[in-house]
């Protein structure tokens, strides 16, 4: 190694007598940060996206690799956010990937202390035996006056607004072939 | 950004929607004036080139001052204001105004607590509103006329367009708004006449032909028990200034939830179904009587019969007919207010069963806590569908009440599921944004384990719930047996396929091919569509959601990104931003016009008007729909194309806003004899005591609020790192004065108290926080961030837990933006020493006992 090789890899050298003076950049890369590479590079593919928070709707752009979300950035497409995100927006990828999700069915039965593990399909199987036995219950046909009602006040629905439109429409369509009327969401709040 | 100046009121939007804001600092570097109208100096505040501190509750009386002063002044755009409002109309002599009885409209019944909207009507016609309380004449007078319509409800109303006649709508709304002297706004707003003029004077100069003023709001206005008159008040304001429909203009609504528009147009929401369609009420027996209650004949919404049969059509198919009222009979009829609030009093009686809770966390997130965890302690079973472990199914477990021993876990009969949920980028769909521009997202990536879309879950839910009813005679299992639910599914856990649901939605012709735009739905049965405002999303069978055209290859508009209801576009009524012969009103503000050569509506924006109507257009007497109206009838959705300044019907609280007091105020009403609301929706029980107003035990203002570095109730941020590091602990907002007053600490603890409860918080001494005066007394207010629970990496007290609820009369939301509290320094009391010292509080303040039933 010549001396100035060995000069050039001294960061000050580089800071003094390259093209950045306050040490920033290129000056301070060492070998190992040199071979860094942004993880959003090493992407398998590029996923069009929406953030999930506020209503604004900046758009996202999900980086994808070997079937793992590996980072979220804004869309510089995006004519609202102009690739902005907000410190939320930013945590996205803390949220899709979060240590605490839970994953699984939990299942507490009336006056348990504890959760128990249960099977999806059991789950929905129950659930839906549920409705139909609280919508029988809370079934009424007509009002004091004689006036056709067709509804049930067994049930009820809450939340919406964290969903996606196809969503709330399956939602709304059921509930109402029920006659489940009391379905509301965060826009009453 | 095209804005002059730019108003944010009931709103901190540079800390609850930051990126959004950019736009606003755009506007700004343009050379707008933002304003600031807050209790609070906010991230807003700071680069706002005004502040105006005020008292929270009192906007009603600072925009009627504002009104006041535009009306006194003439300083209304009167070309636009004659051409586009009902300020002509003649009201009926049966109306007498707040202003000349005790602040009480004519019709109301002291014994019910409802008016009785008749006398508000215009001399000479009845007004179907387009929102609101549709068939107030139909539930309230069922065997009786609409007063002045004749049998087809044609009649037009007298007008006197000089605006002189004592009783026209302009005459009537001075009269009203005569009181509101800037003087007496500064009085009850706790902010200084000069301070007022200067917005008044600010406002004014940046409206009229050559400059747009736009006003931005959030729940800072509709938290109240009486935010709907809030919204009205802007819009009475923005209508006089000829702000509505034109560049730069407009009422904002900054909504908090990714999609909270979409479930509203698409609504998980009782009292509607799809696109603004009213729910049918007991007293609609057919289709008929549906469509004659609640649509106007005039307008678009004359066309309401061709909306309702297509959606009837989309959910019931074949099994829809002609014959059979195309299955009206098979939805069910609300009779009221079945709202979240009496849905939960419902629980508490053990009237209300199971519950599903879909990404919602009421036990943290809704007003009064306590009311939403007792109403979840006494179902039978609950269904909780979400990513993290949030307080609402966990109450049983960790809950506050748990800790004071009113609930115990052995005695909670409630079989809670948690399923998972997939994430925002694990399943594909539509979110609707704060402006109704609906974009599509993508898969990225299969949820994990268990996890699912809420689409998968309901659509199998369903199809199971009919397995297991299959083959049933009973007529009540008809509607469910003869749903159209049979959407295609892929993969290993049978996915349905999204974009059929999509194209379900945008609605199709006899031949299933998809429609373009709402205006070819037919009431014969000939078409479906699941939603008629979203006609179009799919026209060509192409997602109109998922256009991703560069916003640096468009112009501002950027018609080409997303879809925007209805039709695409942007800018409702923007047949406003033309005068009456249709100019622009000037080439500053040109967005829309009359094209003579071309016959048609031509501009920036897709115009909000039959594209070939002329402005000179006079409809025949009789003409219906949209024929009914004249070619300067720019807001068609109303039955008559104006914008109403005065609303004789639609409303459960007057034709007019009228400042009332919150509920819990330390006030005297300075304005008006009548103190708060008379018509607001209250609920006394033992678990929902309010405090009295003016009390000297709970002398103290709260006002909840939202922090960029959260979300809502917290299961979203409180459960991730960074968020959590950012703001790791549950505050309270107090001004030095108020600190010196109680003894608080900064950093250390506070309880605060209301007849509900206490809670505690980290102290934060800021001059941020200004003590106000409000007539003779000094006002103080707290400020709390409401986004903590006992659940996830940052946890704290609920502020929820320290409001009541009691609820404005049309849209039955809780007035949870101002209330009243005593705060202490130090921390609360533990366990069941919590009860006694809260209940200590009710007496001393003369309030009933609380407790749990």
């Amino acid at each position: 190694m010549g001396v100035r090789t060995w000069l050039g890899e001294w960061p000050m050298f580089r800071q003094a007598t390259g093209p950045d003076p306050l040490g920033r950049g290129a000056a301070v890369q060492s070998p190992r940060t040199k071979a860094l590479e942004p993880r959003t590079d090493a992407a398998d593919e590029v996923v069009k996206s929406v953030c999930p928070f506020c209503a604004v709707g900046c758009g996202q752009d999900i980086y994808v690799r070997d079937g793992r979300i590996t980072q979220i950035e804004g869309d510089p497409d995006s004519p609202i956010s102009r690739g902005r995100l907000c410190p939320k927006g930013s945590a996205s990828t803390s949220l899709v990937t979060s240590p605490s999700r839970v994953t699984t069915v939990r299942y507490r039965r009336p006056y348990g202390t504890e959760w128990e593990d249960l099977d999806l399909d059991t789950a929905v199987d129950m659930i839906a035996d549920r409705v139909i036995d609280a919508r029988r219950r809370g079934w009424e046909d007509t009002d004091s006056q004689g006036r056709v009602l067709r509804r049930t006040l067994g049930l009820s629905s809450l939340g919406g607004a964290t969903l996606d439109n196809e969503e709330n429409y399956l939602i709304k369509k059921l509930f109402m072939a029920l006659g489940a009327i009391q379905v509301e969401n965060q826009a009453r709040i | 950004m095209h804005s002059d100046c730019i108003v944010i009121e009931g709103s901190n939007m540079a800390e609850a929607h930051p990126v959004g804001f950019q736009w606003v600092m755009e506007a700004k570097r343009r050379g707008a004036t933002v304003i600031h109208v807050d209790p609070r100096f906010t991230r807003t505040t700071a680069v706002a080139d005004e502040h105006v501190p005020f008292r929270g509750g009192a906007d009603i009386a600072f925009l009627g001052g504002l009104i006041s002063y535009v009306l006194e002044n003439e300083l209304d755009f009167r070309d636009y204001v004659t051409a586009f409002t009902n300020a002509a109309d003649i009201v009926d002599d049966d109306f007498t105004d707040s202003g000349d009885v005790d602040g009480l409209f004519s019709g109301y019944d002291p014994d019910t607590g409802h008016y009785d909207p008749a006398s508000w009507a215009l001399d000479g016609a009845y007004r179907a509103p387009a929102a609101g309380k549709r068939d107030a004449w139909e539930s309230q007078m069922p065997d009786g006329p609409r007063p002045g319509a004749d049998p087809m409800g044609h009649h037009e109303p007298r007008r006197d367009e000089t605006l002189t006649h004592p009783r026209c709508v302009f005459q009537v709304l001075r009269r009203h708004y005569a009181r509101y002297t800037p003087e007496a706004v500064a009085r009850v707003c706790g902010m200084s006449v000069e301070q007022f003029l200067q917005v008044a004077r600010s406002v004014t100069e940046n409206s009229g032909r050559d400059r747009t003023t736009a006003w931005v709001y959030s729940v800072g206005w509709t938290h109240h028990t009486v935010g709907v008159q809030y919204i009205r008040a802007a819009a009475i304001l923005q209508t006089l200034l000829g702000n509505m429909g034109r560049p730069g203009g407009g009422i904002l609504a900054l909504r908090g939830h990714a999609s909270i528009q979409g479930s509203t147009d698409i609504p998980t929401l009782f009292d509607l179904l799809p696109g603004y369609l009213p729910m049918p009420s007991a007293h609609h027996e057919t289709l008929a009587d549906y469509i004659d209650a609640d649509a106007a004949k005039t307008g678009f919404w004359g066309d309401m019969d061709a909306y309702t049969v297509s959606l009837l059509k989309a959910w019931w198919g074949d099994a829809a007919t002609p014959e059979n009222d195309f299955a009206f009979d098979w939805m069910p009829r609300i009779t009221g207010d079945h709202g979240s609030y009496v849905t939960v009093k419902n629980q508490i009686d053990r009237k209300s069963f199971g519950y599903f809770l879909v990404g919602e966390n009421p036990a943290v997130g809704h007003a009064n806590g306590k009311m939403q965890r007792l109403g979840l302690a006494n179902l039978e079973w609950l269904v909780v569908r979400d990513m993290q472990m949030i307080e609402s199914a966990s109450f049983w477990q960790n809950g506050p009440e748990i800790e004071t021993g009113e609930l115990r876990t052995e005695e909670i009969g409630t079989e809670v599921f948690f399923l998972p949920c997939a994430n925002h980028t694990e399943k594909s769909g539509s979110f609707t944004q704060t402006q109704r521009l609906v974009q599509w997202r993508h898969e990225a990536v299969h949820p994990p384990g268990d996890s699912r879309s809420e689409l998968h879950f309901y659509f199998h839910l369903g199809k199971r719930i009919r397995e297991k009813l299959a083959g049933s005679t009973d007529e009540r299992d008809r509607p469910l047996l003869e749903l159209t639910w049979d959407y295609p599914t892929s993969g290993i856990h049978e996915e349905p396929d999204v974009v059929s649901v999509l194209a379900e939605i945008n609605g199709a012709d006899a031949d299933g091919r998809p429609l373009s735009t709402y205006t070819e739905l037919r009431a014969d049965g000939s078409t479906t569509a699941g939603c008629w405002i979203y006609t179009g999303i799919f026209a060509d069978g192409v997602n109109q959601a998922d256009r991703r055209k560069p916003g640096s290859e468009q112009d501002l508009v950027a018609h080409e990104w997303g879809w925007a209801w209805p039709a695409n576009r942007r800018v409702l009524y923007n047949r406003a931003s033309a005068d009456a012969e249709g100019r622009p009103w000037s080439e500053r503000k040109k967005l829309v016009w009359w094209d003579e050569e071309q016959g048609r509506w031509v501009g920036h924006d897709v115009p909000d008007f039959e594209a070939t109507k002329p402005p000179d257009y006079k409809p025949d007497p009789g003409a219906t729909g949209p024929d009914a109206l004249a070619g300067t009838d720019a807001f068609n959705m109303q039955s008559d194309g104006k914008a109403w300044l005065y609303a004789p019907s639609g409303l459960a609280d007057g034709p007019l806003p009228t400042h009332y007091e919150p509920v819990e105020s330390p006030v005297a009403n300075l304005l008006h004899d009548q103190q708060d609301n008379p018509a607001r929706e209250e609920m006394n029980r033992a678990w929902n005591r309010l405090n009295p107003s003016q009390s000297e035990v709970f002398p103290y203002v709260f006002l909840t609020y939202r922090l960029t570095e959260h979300h809502t109730a917290g299961g979203m941020s409180r459960t991730l790192g960074y968020l959590s590091e950012l703001q790791p602990e549950f505050f309270c907002e107090v001004s030095p004065a108020l600190a010196r007053e109680r003894g608080l600490e900064h950093m250390g603890w506070a309880t605060l108290i209301s007849a509900r409860t206490a809670i505690e918080a980290r102290v934060m001494v800021t001059e941020r926080m200004k003590p106000l005066r409000i007539g003779d007394r000094t006002v103080h207010q707290i400020g709390l961030p409401y986004h903590w629970g006992s659940n996830g990496l940052s946890v704290g007290d609920p502020a929820n837990d320290l409001l009541g609820v009691v609820m404005d009369p049309n849209v039955h939301i809780q007035e949870s933006k101002v209330a009243t509290c005593d705060i202490q320094p130090g921390r609360r009391p533990r366990g069941p020493a919590l009860l006694e010292y809260v209940a200590d509080y009710r007496r001393r303040a003369g309030v009933e006992p609380g407790g749990i039933q």
